[in-house]
């Protein structure tokens, strides 16, 4: 049988020569993204903007859309966002923050439910209320931060500095294009955006691991190279594996974007968007940072002891030198 | 490579066997498994995955007990007490007491009197907890000021008070709902001021807040006559219609002596009214109430609001009585629920609340099932694809890897919710990453010119490294959002994280043991991929 083969077989691509144009991208991209975030914003759900949201069926036939929007004007609920969703007979409410503390919300959902009962079967009706959209916010942010310092301390551990560093400033660069990307597409921004925004971090970092592993056992062996031939080499090693990995996660996610309903579409959309950038930053970003940052093939030679920990690379490195030879 | 030790297949067969045993019952119906769990002894677990409120439908409330309610009712107490213990200790009040927001202002003009106000007032303040708690705590903060004396609640007087009006409320909350016959309610404690509630299966939730968002504080107080002082005279609002009606503000009775209600039908009209019984101190008391007031109006008082004024007949002295105002036969039993079941200590807001409808919960197993059913898909086809044979074996690890998620789901009892079955269909996507690091460096090896055996001994070796390193950092991501994330997305980290722990299982240890006995039988003389 012929198998399938995406990655090309033995690449000597020379990715690190690439980092004149992919750091200014990056960076680029990172800026316009703050820039949104500042000045276009996100579209907050109502997880941290507080609100209700109101996924209403229509009980025979289609939804008028016109119909609910004048009906829902009158309430005096101030705007109200109405949006069709999948088929023709479901219809999305959101109706901002009501004045009048945490019982304004309960009025609210009174109301709609008053209005709209009868012609519309009330398929799921949240309501967060300001006090507790605040927390959420607060233990969202909290989340992110302490997910990146954990995992930095781990990779400090595991690895030298200046492999934390570049994971970390890789990680950041996933963070903020990820950002960017729900600035741009205004996807809905909830909790389940933040689930989705700290896997990105975990498959972010999960990727920039498995290169800078390599380029760790790299560096050990082949200690007069040229850091940049050496990451070069790593990158290309791992490229099949970064390719393959890479596709059938994009698989899965294609499924769930497509299949999975219309509750999960901005986790899945922005999960995609998360493996392309994170794919993009082990390569181009994290790296070439290890250069950037004047790490050489002898640091290992100042804690050799300290470091050969369970690391299978030292396990046998001359047999490899020979085969190689 | 080739030699492993008969225990660890044997217990890599036992656990997928273990496995598969444990979700079974999730296949089954409710009442089958609870006739199994029952015949069956107790340490073999029989249970369900639970599916979350998302996917089985039903209603989640936070409530949050509104502190400010609580230091009033602590303030009305706060100058009862002042006012008794003045009397006890024979000071005149001649300034009265003034209601603070934390507290009461005594107003004495007299120092001689002031200085004797300030050493008895003293005693009011006690330490948190009773005497007998040992902290140095104490409930109010007793100051002498030009005015007078004054005394203000502490914010550890408050905190404890709103620490009880939680407990209490839960009480209160278990009881009414129970009462209701709603099944399967959760009512809990979160944070320090909140109660969740989660009740599977109701969609509307108007019934249940009526039940639960009610203080439920019964009063009976005398209609005011036209020569009652106007200090001791409040007007209330009617709870039905517009009117209002002016009531002694003294209360003669009230509902926490009683023990029991009933809905009942009057015997005159056939109205639906509640029937009240009192303990044995109520009943004296209302007893002398009504013997002293034949003929005056009383009024029955709901959280503020006059329920009906009847004329007092005769003396009731059998501790019990009913209650009227024009009720449903559905009103008089939620009234008679919420008499049952006793007052709330304090306000309740609700300040979140999601529902779902089981129709949208079904779409989303639907939808959810079908995404896994094609991702999964996807992935096997192109695992086989690309690496043929060693593609099988990575598809075998990947089945085995989603049974132990479900199954280690059931035996911790975690709960799947719609995010975590994305999360399962990530790790879908993920699980074989471990396969293709492995492979992918089996093929190197190979490349690099050495013989079968030790090409695949050297790829499982040296990408297990790599496997730990990376997958600790997805781990820790999991475990974060388990920490910090709330609802239905703890249901994603739990699958996530239960999904990264299976799949080092499975893609190592068993794609290792397939492997190795797959070549012994072919002994190739290729790695086949």
């Amino acid at each position: 049988m012929k198998l399938l083969r995406l990655a090309p077989e033995n690449t000597n691509f020379g990715f690190m020569r690439l980092r004149r144009v992919s750091y200014p991208l990056s960076a680029a991209l990172s800026i316009v993204s703050v820039a949104m975030f500042l000045f276009v914003g996100m579209n907050f759900g109502i997880d941290f903007a507080g609100g209700t949201q109101v996924d209403i069926r229509a009980r025979n036939g289609e939804a008028h859309i016109a119909e609910i929007r004048a009906k829902a004007d009158s309430l005096g609920l101030g705007p109200v966002e109405v949006q069709q969703i999948g088929g023709g007979s479901d219809v999305l409410l959101r109706i901002n923050v009501q004045p009048g503390g945490e019982q304004g919300e309960q009025t609210a959902i009174a109301k709609v439910r008053e209005a709209f009962s009868n012609d519309y079967e009330f398929r799921s009706v949240d309501s967060v209320g300001p006090s507790v959209s605040a927390e959420l916010v607060q233990s969202g942010t909290l989340g992110v931060v302490v997910a990146i310092i954990a995992v930095l301390t781990y990779l400090w551990f595991r690895f030298e500095w200046q492999f934390a560093v570049g994971a970390i400033i890789g990680t950041m660069h996933d963070l903020l294009l990820t950002v960017g990307f729900f600035c741009v597409t205004q996807l809905e921004f909830n909790q389940t955006s933040i689930a989705a925004i700290l896997t990105i971090v975990g498959y972010s970092l999960n990727e920039t691991v498995v290169v800078l592993d390599r380029i760790r056992e790299m560096m050990r062996k082949y200690k007069r190279m040229s850091t940049a031939d050496i990451v070069d080499m790593s990158v290309n090693a791992v490229l099949p594996r970064t390719i393959m990995t890479a596709t059938t996660v994009f698989l899965a996610l294609l499924a769930l974007f497509f299949l999975g309903g219309h509750v999960i579409r901005s986790f899945s959309a922005a999960m995609i968007w998360g493996i392309f950038v994170a794919t993009y930053s082990s390569i181009f970003i994290c790296s070439p940072m290890l250069i950037y940052m004047g790490v050489r093939a002898d640091v290992f030679d100042r804690n050799r002891e300290g470091d050969a920990g369970p690391a299978a690379g030292a396990a046998r490195p001359p047999a490899r030198a020979k085969a190689k030879a | 490579m080739l030699r492993f030790a008969r225990w660890k297949l044997a217990s890599v067969i036992a656990l997928v066997v273990a496995a598969i045993l444990l979700i079974i019952p999730s296949f089954m119906s409710v009442e089958v498994v609870d006739s199994l769990a029952a015949r069956l002894p107790s340490f073999i677990p029989v249970r369900q995955i639970v599916l979350g409120l998302d996917l089985q439908g039903g209603a989640y409330m936070l409530m949050q007990v509104d502190e400010p309610s609580v230091v009033k009712t602590q303030v009305e107490t706060l100058r009862d007490d002042v006012r008794q213990k003045m009397r006890e200790g024979k000071i005149a009040l001649a300034g009265g007491i003034a209601a603070q927001p934390r507290g009461v202002l005594v107003r004495i003009a007299d120092a001689a009197e002031r200085d004797k106000a300030y050493d008895l007032l003293q005693s009011l303040s006690q330490p948190i907890g009773g005497p007998l708690a040992g902290g140095t705590a104490r409930t109010l903060d007793v100051a002498k000021t030009d005015a007078g004396v004054e005394l203000t609640l502490t914010d550890a007087a408050i905190a404890d008070k709103v620490r009880h009006a939680i407990s209490q409320s839960i009480e209160v909350l278990n009881r009414r709902v129970n009462a209701m016959g709603t099944k399967e309610t959760v009512i809990a404690r979160q944070g320090s001021n909140r109660i969740l509630i989660e009740v599977p299966g109701l969609q509307d939730t108007t019934k249940l807040k009526q039940i639960i968002g009610q203080t439920a504080k019964l009063d009976f107080q005398l209609v005011a006559d036209p020569g009652d002082p106007p200090n001791e005279v409040e007007t209330l609002p009617m709870q039905k219609g517009a009117g209002t009606i002016r009531v002694q503000k003294r209360i003669m009775v009230d509902g926490a002596d009683l023990v029991d209600a009933q809905q009942s039908f009057d015997q005159q009209t056939g109205e639906p009214d509640v029937t009240f019984r009192f303990n044995l101190r109520g009943g004296q008391k209302f007893g002398q109430v009504t013997s002293a007031n034949v003929g005056r109006p009383f009024a029955i008082v709901l959280d503020g609001k006059v329920i009906s004024a009847p004329v007092i007949r005769s003396p009731i002295t059998g501790g019990t009585g009913q209650i009227t105002g024009n009720f449903t036969v559905d009103e008089a039993n939620s009234l008679a629920i919420l008499l049952r079941a006793g007052a709330l200590p304090a306000k309740l807001a609700v300040v979140e609340e999601r529902t779902v409808g089981p129709g949208l919960g079904q779409d989303s197993i639907d939808a959810g099932k079908r995404a896994a059913y094609v991702g999964g898909l996807l992935v096997i086809v192109y695992m086989i694809t690309t690496y043929g044979v060693f593609g099988v074996f990575a598809d075998l690890a990947l089945a085995v890897h989603i049974l132990l998620i479900f199954a280690s789901m059931a035996l911790l009892g975690a709960t799947l919710t719609l995010p975590g079955i994305a999360g399962i269909v990530f790790t879908i996507g993920m699980a074989v990453d471990s396969n293709v690091l492995i492979y992918e460096r089996i093929r190197e090896e190979a490349h690099l010119g050495r013989s079968v055996i030790s090409a695949l001994d050297a790829g499982f070796k040296r990408a297990f490294a790599t496997i730990v390193d990376s997958n600790v950092t997805m781990f820790v991501a999991a475990l974060i959002l388990y920490l910090f994330g709330s609802g239905a997305v703890r249901g994603f980290a739990v699958s996530l994280g239960l999904g990264i722990i299976t799949s080092i299982v499975t893609a190592v240890t068993m794609t290792r043991m397939m492997i190795a006995l797959w070549y012994r039988q072919a002994r190739p003389k290729k790695i086949p991929i």
